[in-house]
C-alpha cells in the first residue's frame, strides 16, 4: 500500500519521528505556551517600565501596612502552593492517587485564597480613587498599567485554578494520567514565577516613604 | 511519559528551594525598603527575580532534569527575545524630556 493510501493518521513507520526532546508532545506544547506567555509578560512590564520611567509623577501609593503586607502574604500563598503542586505530582508519580488529588486540591485552594486577596487589594484601591485613567496621586496611566498587569496575572491564576480542577477531577475519574497532572503543574508554577516579576515591578518600586 | 523518580527528586530538596525561594522574597522587600537610586534598586530586584526564577525553572519545574537540548531550546531563544525589547528606553527617556503629556 502506498503512502497516498493510508487513512488519515496513519503513516508508515519509516515516516515516523522520535520525539526530538524525549518529552511527551502535550509536555513540549505546554513549555512553548509558557515561553510564548513569558514573552508577553515580559513585553507588558516593559511596557510599564517605559511608561513609568517617561513620567516625572509617577505614584508611589503603597504603604507597607496593608498593601505590602497583603503583598507578602499573596506571595507566600502563591510560593507555598506550588510546594504543594511539587507534592501532589510526587504523589502521583508513586501512584497515590488520593494523595496526588488532596495536594491538587490543597493549591487550588491557594490559588483561590490568592485571587481573593488580589481582589480585596484591588477593591482598596479602588475605594481611594484609582481607576483606568485616574488615580488621586499622579500619572493617570498608573490605573491603567496596574489593573493591566495585575489583572492579567489574576486571570492566569484563576485559568490554572480552573484547569488543575478539571485535570484532577479527570484523573480521579481516570480520563487523565499522572503526566496531565505534571504538566499542568508547569503551568501552576510558571503562574507563581511571574509573580516575582510582578511583585517588585509594580509594587516594590512604588511604596510610600 | 512521566519521568521516572530519580535520587534528585527529593522532597528535601523542593523543601530547600521553596523556603530560599520565600527568603528572596524577603530580601526584596527589604530591598524596597534601603535608601538609594531608582535605578540601583531595580538593578537588586531584578538580580533577586531572576534567581528566584531561575531556581523555579529547574527545580520546581525540573527543567535541570530534562535533555540539554530542550534548554538549549527554551532559554537562549527567550532570553534573547527579552533583551531585544531593552530597544525601547532611549525613546521612554526621550518622551520624559521632550513629550508635553508628561510635563
Amino acid at each position: 500500500m502506498s503512502e497516498a493510501n493510508l487513512p488519515i493518521g496513519m503513516h508508515p513507520p519509516a515516516t515516523m519521528e522520535a520525539s526530538p526532546f524525549a518529552i511527551p508532545s502535550k509536555k513540549l506544547v505546554m513549555w512553548l505556551f509558557i515561553i510564548s506567555d513569558a514573552v508577553t509578560f515580559a513585553a507588558i512590564l516593559f511596557a510599564y517600565g517605559y511608561l513609568k520611567n517617561a513620567s516625572p509623577n509617577w505614584p508611589h501609593p503603597f504603604k507597607f501596612s496593608p498593601s505590602i503586607v497583603n503583598v507578602m502574604l499573596m506571595t507566600f500563598i502563591l510560593v507555598s502552593s506550588s510546594f504543594t503542586m511539587l507534592i501532589a505530582v510526587r504523589a502521583s508519580r508513586h501512584g497515590d492517587k488520593s494523595g496526588a488529588l488532596r495536594w491538587t486540591f490543597i493549591t487550588v485552594a491557594g490559588g483561590v485564597l490568592f485571587a481573593v486577596l488580589h481582589l480585596q487589594e484591588w477593591t482598596g484601591l479602588i475605594a481611594e480613587g484609582v481607576r483606568l485613567f485616574q488615580n488621586p496621586w499622579g500619572n493617570p496611566m498608573f490605573g491603567a498599567t496596574f489593573f493591566a498587569i495585575t489583572g492579567l496575572h489574576l486571570t492566569h491564576v484563576l485559568g490554572g485554578v480552573i484547569a488543575l480542577t478539571v485535570v484532577a477531577i479527570g484523573y480521579k475519574r481516570g480520563r487523565y494520567q499522572a503526566d496531565d497532572l505534571e504538566i499542568w503543574s508547569l503551568y501552576w508554577h510558571f503562574v507563581d514565577l511571574v509573580w516575582m516579576f510582578v511583585v517588585p515591578m509594580v509594587y516594590l518600586l512604588n511604596v510610600a516613604r | 511519559m512521566t519521568a521516572p523518580v530519580t535520587g534528585k527528586d527529593s522532597f528535601k530538596t523542593d523543601l530547600i528551594v521553596y523556603l530560599c525561594i520565600l527568603a528572596l522574597s524577603g530580601i526584596q522587600v527589604a530591598v524596597a525598603y534601603q535608601n538609594m537610586e531608582g535605578i540601583q534598586m531595580l538593578v537588586r530586584m531584578l538580580a533577586v527575580a531572576f534567581i528566584q526564577a531561575g531556581l523555579g525553572v529547574m527545580y520546581f519545574m525540573h527543567l535541570r532534569d530534562e535533555q540539554p537540548n530542550l534548554r538549549l531550546a527554551l532559554i537562549p531563544a527567550t532570553i534573547f527575545v527579552i533583551l531585544m525589547m531593552n530597544m525601547i528606553w532611549s525613546d521612554s527617556f526621550r518622551l520624559l524630556h521632550m513629550s508635553p503629556v508628561t510635563k
